[in-house]
């Protein structure tokens, strides 16, 4: 099977489910939504497979480029087509995000089995998956930002989902306009693409800065700084990260699919596509990794304290992005990607998990209140456990492998290299302690509240989970060195070349970190339970300060919010409102009726009046027809020079 | 032949005196307050166009201009007898006949 792959039928198979479902899914038959919601995913997953074997099969074939024959904007000497680009960086996006779409997809058919509107999420879920192909087909940066705006929408679309709870709807608002911000800044970079190369095609702009040594810095540090603007939106980096724990309003698959595993990575893959242009920038690229940094080590703090099971794991997404930013930042794309596809494993296994057992609970998604569940369901706990070590880093599970090349790359960059080591370090160990903490407060221990019979877990959501956790722990072992290599045409080489011991060294330093963090996890949570609440009162300071995510959201609304409410209030509605535009309005209308108030009077309703004004418009027009004016207005002006010539 | 009578009435006379028959026709219409007065002013406006029309007729030798002539005649003729049944329709109605106080036009 290596047929010619058809690019354009993957974003459109997904789409053609939505509008299915979406026009007609709520007069169908349950059966018929479930059949085409899992059969237009599977479809595109078959066409990607479909694809990858036909570039194993014909060498050379990428990038493989399919373009509208009609030019999309066509104005003056701008030109932009409508373009998808298959290469190696893009296939392997497109595996992770059509294999893991159709794996949640299949999770969600049990897991939203008894809610309203099951057609109506599935259609969101299949618009998600066509404008995330389309993002990540796109080969110009337009095209990629319509399905970057698309998948927003989907994101909005599904984390207000349970759209009658207010604080859902108000998640979904908040997702949408943060990320706004994040778009500003994409959409300025292309302008400044567009004013710097003439061209938003991301190969033509690759040849041309190829071409012109001359091109450092300056317009593509500023360029590239606004497309990472756009990035740290979409992919929940400082500054703009907060709008991902509050998308945890959304159905538990949703998170894992959009705000775990596919759609938060695009920043990330947006970075890798257009790495040309931060490859010529040092400074951006230093921006890149501290912003990285600073993100994971920060969310994961945060997350030390949460006791809600998804804002765990939501914290640990951030936090997680963060790392994938940093070996973007080191240059390390590859590792960056590496880690993406590994995440993309684990954090969609760990988020289905705790969807799994949310749905046993009865919806108590509150740490505190779980306990013992690992002898009421076996299944989850032995995949949250797979989950766990994998995120954890430990050998020989896959995140162990990615995260290694990420601090290797890192550590290979001279002083701000070893720091930027050291902070990932220092997270690897907070990592590991709170997915630890999550592990010990939900599933070992005593049962605490929950006490109640609990809901049988389906094989559709026991299915994706038992696959998800063979990928993560096998997914790693592809290793960095052929993950690499595949994509060094799309990526570039890796900067840093294996150098054996050291690696090895570095590794086995980062596990024994995680195991470091998993101890203190021991100590705290299985034997001494009583411990972790003496520490927070032996340091109420500090704890209060992580328990409220550093107060981030509060300054946040007084800094930005207030002030933009405060200005909307004041100067659009009174000024410009009630002042200017109110004030015209009454304006015109004043004229109107104190020139309708003179003029009426002419209107006097007097036969004589009228006659008399006609008898003196008729005086006018004959005066004006018998009166030679030119022979009179020149023998003024005459008479004038004459008395001027005196 | 050189009597008064005998001499050809210049073109001038009679545009002069439509012109007076006109103005006069005018100045009635404007003053009187008299409905019947302002509707006979009418009439004498419309009679000073015909006088003019029948004497550049006669000047150019052109028929055009007294047929004219009997158009007007024909339309101050129909004039005076929808105009005469109005006058009596506003008697009947508002007992008066002074045009000012006929004012119902203004609103």
């Amino acid at each position: 099977m290596n047929a010619y792959p058809h690019l354009w039928l993957i974003p459109l198979l997904p789409f053609a489910g939505f509008l299915f479902n979406g026009l007609l899914g709520r007069r169908l038959p349950k059966w018929l939504v479930t059949t085409v919601a899992l059969l237009t995913p599977l479809l595109a997953f078959g066409f990607v497979v479909n694809a990858w074997l036909f570039s194993a099969a014909n060498s050379g074939v990428f990038p493989l480029v399919e373009t509208c024959p009609q030019a999309w904007i066509n104005a003056g000497a701008l030109r932009i087509d409508f373009n998808l680009v298959l290469d190696q960086l893009s296939l392997v996006m497109l595996l992770v995000v059509t294999g893991v779409g159709f794996l949640i997809h299949v999770y969600s058919v049990g897991y939203m089995g008894d809610e309203e509107g099951y057609a109506r999420y599935f259609s969101y879920l299949n618009l998600f998956l066509f404008f995330m192909t389309v993002l990540v087909l796109a080969g110009n940066a337009l095209v990629m930002f319509v399905g970057w705006e698309g998948v927003g929408l989907a994101s909005y679309l599904l984390i207000g989902f349970y759209f009658q709870k207010k604080s859902a709807a108000d998640a979904g608002k908040k997702a949408f306009i943060v990320n706004r911000i994040g778009d500003f800044g994409f959409l300025i970079g292309m302008f400044l693409l567009l004013a710097n190369f003439g061209t938003l095609t991301f190969t033509e702009i690759a040849t041309k800065l190829g071409q012109d040594p001359g091109w450092q810095g300056g317009a593509v540090t500023v360029i590239a700084l606004c497309l990472l603007l756009g990035a740290a939106g979409k992919s929940a980096q400082l500054p703009l990260y907060i709008w991902l724990p509050d998308a945890m309003e959304g159905p538990t698959p949703v998170s894992a699919l959009i705000h775990a595993a596919t759609m938060v990575t695009a920043g990330v893959y947006m970075i890798a596509r257009t790495h040309v242009l931060f490859d010529h920038s040092p400074f951006a690229l230093g921006v890149v990794a501290v912003v990285g940094a600073a993100t994971a080590l920060f969310a994961a703090t945060i997350g030390l304290v949460q006791n809600d099971i998804k804002r765990v794991l939501a914290y640990s997404t951030i936090s997680q992005l963060g790392y994938m930013f940093l070996a973007c930042g080191v240059a390390a794309y590859s590792a960056g990607i590496f880690h993406l596809v590994t995440h993309a494993f684990f954090k969609a296994l760990l988020f289905l998990a705790a969807g799994s057992v949310i749905h046993a609970v009865g919806g108590e998604q509150d740490l505190r209140k779980m306990g013992g569940l690992w002898r009421k369901l076996p299944v989850t706990f032995a995949v949250t456990t797979v989950g766990v070590l994998a995120i954890a880093g430990f050998f020989p599970f896959a995140g162990f492998f990615s995260k290694d090349a990420i601090l290797y790359a890192a550590f290979q960059q001279g002083t701000g290299g070893k720091m930027l080591w050291a902070v990932g370090l220092l997270t690897a160990l907070l990592t590991s302690f709170y997915m630890f903490r999550l592990w010990y407060l939900a599933f070992l221990g005593k049962p605490r509240s929950f006490t109640g019979h609990h809901h049988a877990t389906p094989w559709t959501m026991l299915g994706p989970l038992v696959i998800l956790a063979l990928l993560s722990i096998g997914g790693g072992w592809i290793g960095i060195e052929r993950f690499g290599a595949y994509l060094a045409p799309s990526t570039g080489a890796r900067p840093v070349e294996a150098a054996g011991n050291l690696e090895l060294l570095l590794g086995l330093v980062a596990v024994a970190v995680a195991l470091v963090g998993w101890l203190i996890a021991d100590r705290l949570y299985r034997q001494r339970p009583a411990a972790p609440a003496e520490l927070a009162a032996a340091l109420p300071h500090g704890y209060k300060l992580l328990a409220n995510k550093y107060y981030v959201d509060e300054i946040y609304t007084a800094v930005v919010v207030k002030p933009l409410l405060g200005f909307s209030k004041f100067i659009l509605e009174w000024v410009v409102d009630v002042a200017i535009l109110g004030g015209l309005a009454w304006l015109m209308g004043g004229i109107a009726m104190l020139t309708g108030s003179i003029l009426q009077r002419w209107q006097s309703g007097n036969l004589r009046s009228y006659a008399a004004w006609l008898a003196a418009g008729a005086a006018a027009l004959l005066l004006f027809v018998l009166v030679p004016w030119a022979t009179v207005l020149a023998s003024l002006s005459a008479i004038h020079l004459g008395v001027a010539g005196h | 032949m050189n009597s008064f009578l005998s001499q050809e009435v210049p073109l001038s006379w009679y545009l002069m005196l439509s012109a007076i028959l006109f103005s006069l026709g005018v100045i009635g219409f404007l003053i009187k307050r008299n409905l019947i007065t302002v509707f006979m002013s009418i009439e004498l406006m419309l009679n000073a166009v015909n006088l003019s029309f029948v004497t550049f007729a006669h000047q150019w030798h052109a028929v055009k201009g007294q047929i004219f002539v009997f158009f007007v005649m024909m339309v101050a003729a129909a004039e005076a007898a929808v105009g005469l049944a109005i006058i009596i329709a506003v008697f009947r109605a508002r007992a008066t006949l002074a045009v000012d106080r006929i004012d119902l036009m203004k609103l």
